[in-house]
């Protein structure tokens, strides 16, 4: 068997008293959309955070490709191959949609400090490669003619987009996507379906994904765990889960009463 | 009516208005003393007539009319009239290299500013110290306004690169009485100054970690109150300091920061600073202001590029520090203090954040403009901060701000020479 692309073992982080996270695990092999879905404040972005070294967890290691990450800078384990979105949309207001993409491939630039003063022809060289493949990352998104836009002046689903091609142009090996169909309309959302899974089809990509709406983890996860209190209280295929006692109780009976 | 008499300068490029400006300027040179003289004013108005005009409110239409007559109807009259042969000479000039094209470009503004400054050693003196602002301006920007931290230090880069560079050329070039006999011959020293220069950005610069270890930790306020004390650090550091004579500050730095050498080196500055902000790993500074969260999340390594705004910023100022210790040929701790901070900020947000041309319009505004006000004395300094505040209340982020210098649609010819006129 192959060594899974993303393996969290064991994980719990602390906020002060708050036990967030306890005893999360998760193994993703190549290829995969997995599912994590639980109510508000159940400690989803707090593993997303974790993943990607925002916060250092309390307890337990996270492996990529079977190379320990946890404890490493956020920028280092970004560029080892994980990139995500965020759930509040963290996107560079002064910058252009181009631009964003084209930040995104920081890591790979090897033209270094000499080159950025001084504007050398390697850099000019770079920089035309990484422009290009920032227009084809936005062609796929479908927002290349919003390339010179300033985000900020961007309808919600376009920044979504954005952001979707930004971690994309990181080149990770997997996709942690935080709630990217929140707020959006029904429009938006077939259209945001639409991408995952050609991110998923063209790029076959590792994905994981929080998602409020039961709809869209249902057509695109492969398994889904259930998060309550920082535990996974349920595993399983959207089927099972659905009909899942502890998670309806938990989870989808509160949903209902809201 | 002003639109259609604005019309065809639209079509002139940028040489057009060199051409225009250097017309202008060799006629003063030419032609302006006995003007005056007709004019009935005691000498040719120096800083654009504002001195005059303030000073002899009864010259104002005399200064008006002088400045018509020399600068605005032959400029724009050469400017219109030139405007086909420029497009023809700035379409030929295109197709070479960018650095021959800006090469050129550059040579013609020297012309202009060296035949403008010709006519006194005030205006020499206020040219240089207004390219020494453009540097220190933008050297802020970088920090302040690229990246978005409020820092206070930049004086005291500016004084440890004064310091450095004259403590340098006056011990080896100079017989000073303190550094005891000069050790290497002054013609050595016209070509060991920009050595002298860099070590001063250098060490500049290494003051600038000072500033920028804390900012991995902190932003906004703190830093800013971090800033300050590294200022403040630096400067009693040199008013304690003998072996630069303390308070009274050192004399004696030989006369090698000439026009041609401060312009120079505002050049390098302008362009190595537009480099690295139109580069990605440069715009990695506005990624950080912007959101420092999503930069580190797409691979920036924003500990990397906070150092690298300080120092690159530091550095610039340090350089610009040295140069000014060889226009003033005297500098004390005192030249480095918060009414100079006050100026450097008062530029970068007056011109506009995040922007080269800002920091240029702000740097040339705000030091002609105190030079212009000199004889109101006092009230320089209720003037300047009440058009700080109109700027800030009608353009929050100043006047050219978030806009990117792009040399080659800068330099293009603006009509095909076939069509122009
Ligand atoms: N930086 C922090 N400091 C202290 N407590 C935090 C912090 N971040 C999150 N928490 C707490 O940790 C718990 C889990 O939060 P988290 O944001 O991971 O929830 P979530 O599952 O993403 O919820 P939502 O569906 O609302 O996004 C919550 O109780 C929250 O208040
Ligand atoms: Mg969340």
């Amino acid at each position: 068997m192959t060594l899974p692309v993303l393996q969290v073992r064991n994980l719990s982080h602390d906020f002060g008293g708050l036990r967030a996270v306890r005893g999360y695990n998760l193994e993703i092999g190549s290829g995969q959309i997995r599912g994590l879905i639980g109510p508000n404040g159940a400690g989803k972005t707090t593993i997303f955070n974790l993943i990607t070294g925002i916060y250092k967890p309390s307890e337990g290691e996270i492996f990529l490709g079977g190379k320990k990450i946890d404890g490493l800078p956020p920028h280092r384990i970004a560029s080892l191959g994980v990139s995500r979105t965020f759930q509040n949309l963290l996107l560079w207001r002064h910058m252009t949609v181009l631009e964003h993409v084209k930040m995104a491939r920081y890591s790979k630039i090897r033209y270094g400090w000499l080159g950025a003063f001084f504007g050398t022809s390697a850099r000019h060289r770079e920089e035309a490669g990484i422009e290009e493949t920032a227009l084809h990352l936005l062609d796929r998104m479908g927002i290349r003619h919003l390339a010179d836009q300033v985000v900020l002046n961007l309808p919600y689903g376009a920044q979504r987009r954005v952001e979707i091609a930004r971690a994309l142009a990181t080149e990770p090996g997997i996709l942690l996507l935080d709630e990217p169909t929140a707020g959006m309309n029904p429009e938006e959302l077939a259209q945001i379906m639409e991408i995952i899974r050609r991110v998923h089809g063209e790029f076959g990509m590792s994905i994981l994904l929080i998602e409020h709406r039961m709809k869209v983890v249902m057509e695109l996860c492969e398994t889904v765990q259930t998060l309550d209190f920082g535990a996974v209280i349920a595993e399983g295929t959207p089927g099972e889960i659905q009909n899942n006692p502890r998670v309806i109780d938990a989870y989808l009976g509160r949903e209902r009463a809201e | 009516m002003a639109g259609n008499l604005w019309k065809p300068y639209s079509r002139v490029p940028l040489l057009g208005w060199f051409f225009g400006a250097l017309v202008a300027v060799t006629l003063e040179r030419l032609a302006g003393a006995p003007l005056a003289q007709f004019l009935g004013l005691q000498k040719i108005p120096v800083l654009f007539g504002f001195s005059d005009m303030l000073k002899t409110p009864v010259s104002i239409p005399n200064v008006l009319l002088y400045l018509l007559a020399v600068y605005v109807v032959p400029a724009a009259a050469v400017t219109r009239l030139g405007a086909s042969p420029a497009n023809g000479i700035a379409a030929a000039l295109y197709r070479f290299p960018m650095a021959v094209t800006a090469a050129v470009h550059l040579a013609l503004l020297y012309a202009v500013l060296h035949v403008w400054a010709g006519a006194s050693d005030y205006r020499v003196l206020v040219l240089r110290l207004t390219l020494i602002a453009v540097m220190l301006t933008l050297s802020l920007n970088v920090i302040n306004g690229y990246m978005g931290e409020f820092s206070c230090s930049h004086p005291g880069f500016m004084a440890l690169g004064a310091y450095c560079a004259s403590v340098l050329t006056i011990g080896l070039f100079v017989d000073a009485e303190l550094f005891g006999a000069a050790s290497l011959s002054p013609a050595l020293g016209r070509f060991l100054f920009p050595v002298a220069l860099v070590l001063g950005g250098l060490l500049a610069s290494f003051g600038g970690l000072f500033v920028a270890i804390p900012s991995f930790r902190t932003r906004g306020d703190y830093l800013a109150i971090i800033s300050l004390a590294f200022l403040f650090i630096v400067k009693s550091l040199i008013e304690n300091l003998e072996f630069v004579r303390g308070p009274r500050g050192l004399s004696g730095q030989p006369d090698w920061a000439d026009l041609p050498t401060v312009f120079l080196w505002t050049v390098l500055c302008v362009w190595s600073v537009n480099n690295f902000v139109r580069s990605t790993i440069g715009k990695a500074l506005n990624a950080v202001r912007d959101n420092e969260m999503a930069a580190d999340a797409m691979t920036v390594d924003t500990r990397k590029t906070k150092i690298a705004a300080f120092l690159f910023g530091a550095f610039w100022a340090g350089v610009a520090g040295g140069l000014f210790a060889h226009v003033m040929r005297y500098v004390n701790p005192g030249n480095f203090g918060i009414q100079n901070l006050a100026e450097v900020l008062a530029m970068v947000y007056f011109g506009g954040l995040n922007s080269v041309y800002g920091s240029i319009v702000g740097a040339v505004s705000i030091s002609l403009l105190g030079e212009a006000l000199r004889p109101l004395e006092i009230f320089k300094w209720i003037i300047i901060p009440l058009l700080l505040i109109l700027v800030m209340i009608f353009r929050p982020t100043g006047l050219i701000a978030f806009r990117d210098l792009d040399v080659a649609s800068l330099l293009k010819p603006k009509a095909n020479p076939g069509e122009g006129g």
